[in-house]
């Protein structure tokens, strides 16, 4: 038995998600997601060996069903996926009958058909995965559905924050950017506020969310404010397509108003890390100086993007129980 | 042929009346209404106690689907799905394909209505050629087919231009402009309403403000052209308020409320079930202020009429991710268990409210027969059985779509039978033997 397994067997008392599926973070109690974190904990070890694989999901199936383009989520779920063992299928927009006009419960049910165990979904629909949740055996794993969420992104950037800081609750946490489109905010906010975390979110008016207090954060739209004795900085990628939609100017102006910039960084705690989940916009939402500085963890979430989403697959597919039976 | 309707409470709010009361039918039309009328040679129909007859429920606000979505319902199907929720007549849209602008599809409807023999169907022709929103319909031509009212329906009219043209034109015929009030750029490809939950569940929102400035705008044409201007489905607290403003002064503005937007909210997006498309529809579910303005306005006579904006859809158009599904739910046969569970029964107003709400109010807008038990008037009549107990099955429903998210509900109020010119066409199977 691996170092891994034995010290995941050790956990035994809370070693498996007790859900069929990874739909968003707002369904997980704190526990669960503190299992993943320090699951992944384990995980990360396994990446570090020379020969970087555990047998945990041999003889697993899992489909990667990307039906947007991504080459972090899908390159990141691909290797956790081979570091367990699993068999692993990649289906791309654009390659498959989706062309053809196949609508998604069709195309998921004749996937299904050759039975997979866990299908990988990233989707442009809000709701994608809770859609496939209800029309598949597999458990579906959310890789980022519409506006709505992208829970392991929310847990890789935790995981970032908690191996640096050592603990979530009571930092500040400052979120600034095109949080209206923005998936990766909704999983954050639901996760930093579940384990305690002071969430302040940012960015123009016309790109805040109707309602978002609600969700227990605090909204401005002054940088200053949300940065000023901030622990963790996070961008947000501003998507260059939404000028069409007329939420700000011009990108010269957004970078003029909400770019970080070094001297909005000093407004932050000395010890400030700067995250983003990628694709980066040198220049609009983060200067370059920031990006490639010293207080960057970008490639750290990339790298640690790895373990945590072993642990989801590991967990998902149930933990040690399942170990134990294969 | 004489038919004597025994021992009912009878509800007839055009004429005051509210006791129990005999109803004699002659020939398909109301002969009287007395206590204890001689029976004579009419056949006696036993009318049990605790049920209530009153004048036939009109919706008017359906789509019927004929022709061109023949899939999601038919003609046939939709007046069927009507008599089992207790409407003895129906209005429909003509966002059907070919749009009905033209005596055309007019005739065919009213065809196929007559074939089917049941609830009585009026065409609502379109403002515009193709609802396009840029030239007129032949409104005259449209009116003699046997239209009875006007709108773009699924969509606002173009523009103010255009509407206020229509409002002058369908005057001349008393023709009311029904409109789908909503400003298309604040719509923008939203899918549900603009509040928490679109925010939480990453939906494209449609703020309140939409559907309002397009209330606000007909309420102002209305006021400019002296002609009638009716609400279509209004579901914003905002809309209400410029009804209210609008009636204040004397505007010749009247409104609809379908019976979702005062039953639920957006809450409905999450659960029970997250994203499920049939709590899709456009004007969307709103937030919690906005339903309760809803009853309020059922409450203080602001809202005139219910109408179930009966949209059915086939189960593959709405088996698909929540942004790409069609808007809108059926509602004829859940809207009387709905009504009379949630504002009769929960103490908000009385039965004959109701009636005037799903019955009197419609018939006075759009001009159509019925309405009252009036003596001369068709023997249009709904039996109401205000205390059965009624569970909703979706998978009973008698239109051809079944997509409605109040399958499984259980609810307090039920149609005993539907009777149109004096003849039973839906007797309730609910009801057990003998009870009418």
């Amino acid at each position: 038995m691996s170092t891994t397994s034995q010290e995941l067997d050790q956990k035994q008392a809370v070693t498996a998600l007790r859900r069929k599926d990874l739909l968003g973070i707002a369904e997980l109690s704190p526990e669960e997601i503190e299992l993943v974190l320090d699951t992944a904990e384990a995980m990360k070890e396994v990446g570090t060996r020379p020969i970087k694989k555990v047998p945990a999901l041999r003889g697993k199936t899992v489909v990667n069903l990307f039906y947007e383009p991504s080459t972090r989520t899908r390159t990141s779920f691909e290797i956790a996926e081979k570091r367990l063992s699993a068999d692993t299928l990649n289906i791309a927009i654009g390659t498959s009958s989706v062309v053809k006009g196949e609508t998604l419960a069709d195309t998921a049910l004749n996937l299904e058909a050759m039975s997979p165990d866990m299908i990988v979904l990233r989707h442009a629909s809000s709701g994608a995965c809770h859609f496939l949740s209800r029309v598949c055996r597999s458990a579906i794993i959310n890789a980022g559905d519409g506006m709505h969420e992208h829970p392991t992104q929310a847990l890789l950037d935790a995981f970032t924050i908690r191996e640096r800081k050592k603990r979530l609750a009571g930092l500040k946490i400052a979120i600034v950017g095109d949080l209206l489109h923005s998936r990766v905010l909704r999983s954050n906010i639901h996760l930093l506020t579940k384990l305690g975390a002071d969430v302040w979110v940012c960015g123009p008016p016309t790109l805040i969310p109707t309602d978002i207090r609600r969700f227990g954060v605090t909204a401005t739209s002054s940088v200053e404010d949300a940065v000023r004795d901030a622990d963790v900085i996070m961008l947000l990628r501003i998507q260059l397509e939404r000028m069409e939609g007329a939420y700000f100017p011009s990108l010269r102006e957004y970078f003029r108003v909400f770019g970080m910039t070094e001297a909005r960084m000093q407004m932050a705690k000395s010890d400030v890390m700067i995250m983003h989940p990628g694709p980066m916009n040198r220049g609009v939402e983060i200067a370059s100086e920031v990006a490639d500085g010293p207080y960057s963890v970008i490639l750290d979430q990339v790298a640690n993007g790895v373990a945590v989403r072993m642990a989801v697959l590991y967990l998902l597919a149930g933990g040690a129980e399942h170990e134990e039976a294969a | 042929m004489k038919r004597l309707l025994k021992g009912g409470r009878v509800i007839d709010p055009a004429n005051g009346i509210d006791g129990v009361h005999d109803v004699l039918i002659e020939d398909g039309r109301i002969a009287r209404v007395g206590r204890d009328l001689p029976v004579e040679d009419a056949t006696v129909v036993e009318i049990a106690s605790g049920l209530v007859v009153c004048p036939g429920l009109i919706d008017m606000h359906v789509h019927l689907r004929e022709p061109g979505q023949e899939h999601k319902e038919t003609v046939a199907t939709g007046v069927a799905s009507a008599v089992a929720g207790g409407f003895t007549a129906v209005a429909c849209m003509p966002n059907t394909s070919p749009v009905n602008d033209n005596a055309n599809v007019t005739s065919l409807i009213l065809a196929k209505a007559a074939e089917a023999g049941l609830a009585h169907v009026y065409p609502i022709g379109a403002v515009s050629k193709g609802s396009k929103g840029e030239l007129l319909a032949d409104i005259a031509e449209l009116k003699q087919a046997g239209c009875v009212a006007i709108t773009d329906d699924g969509h606002p009219v173009s523009t103010a231009l255009l509407l206020r043209r229509a409002l002058e034109y369908a005057g001349m015929f008393g023709m009311p402009v029904i409109e789908h009030c909503e400003d298309a750029t604040l719509k923008g490809d939203g899918v549900a309403h603009e509040g928490f939950h679109a925010s939480s569940l990453g939906l494209r929102g449609i703020p309140g403000a939409a559907e309002a400035l397009g209330v606000e705008r007909g309420v102002l044409l209305s006021e400019l052209t002296g002609s009638a201007f009716h609400v279509a489905h209004m579901s914003a607290r905002a809309s209400i308020r410029a009804v209210r403003k609008g009636k204040d002064a004397g505007v010749r503005v009247t409104c609809e409320v379908a019976p979702h937007h005062f039953t639920l909210t957006d809450e409905a997006l999450t659960s029970p079930i997250p994203y499920d498309t049939n709590t899709k529809m456009n004007p969307p579910l709103r937030e919690t202020a906005d339903r309760d303005a809803m009853l309020a306005g059922i409450v203080d006579g602001t809202v005139d009429v219910i109408a179930t904006d009966h949209a059915p859809h086939h189960y593959d158009e709405k088996k698909v991710e929540f942004d790409r599904a069609p808007f809108g739910i059926v509602g004829l046969e859940t809207a009387v268990p709905l009504s009379i569970d949630r504002l009769v029964h929960a103490g908000l107003i009385r039965l004959p409210r109701l009636v005037e709400l799903l019955s009197t109010g419609p018939a006075r807008i759009l001009r159509v027969p019925g309405g009252t038990l009036s003596p001369g008037s068709p023997a249009d009549i709904t039996v109401l059985a205000p205390d059965l107990k009624v569970r909703i099955r979706a998978s009973q429903l008698r239109s051809r779509s079944k997509n409605t998210p109040f399958d499984g509900w259980e609810l307090r109020g039920g149609v005993a039978a539907t009777i149109i010119h004096g003849r039973t066409v839906y007797v309730n199977p609910e009801m057990g033997s003998g009870v009418i």
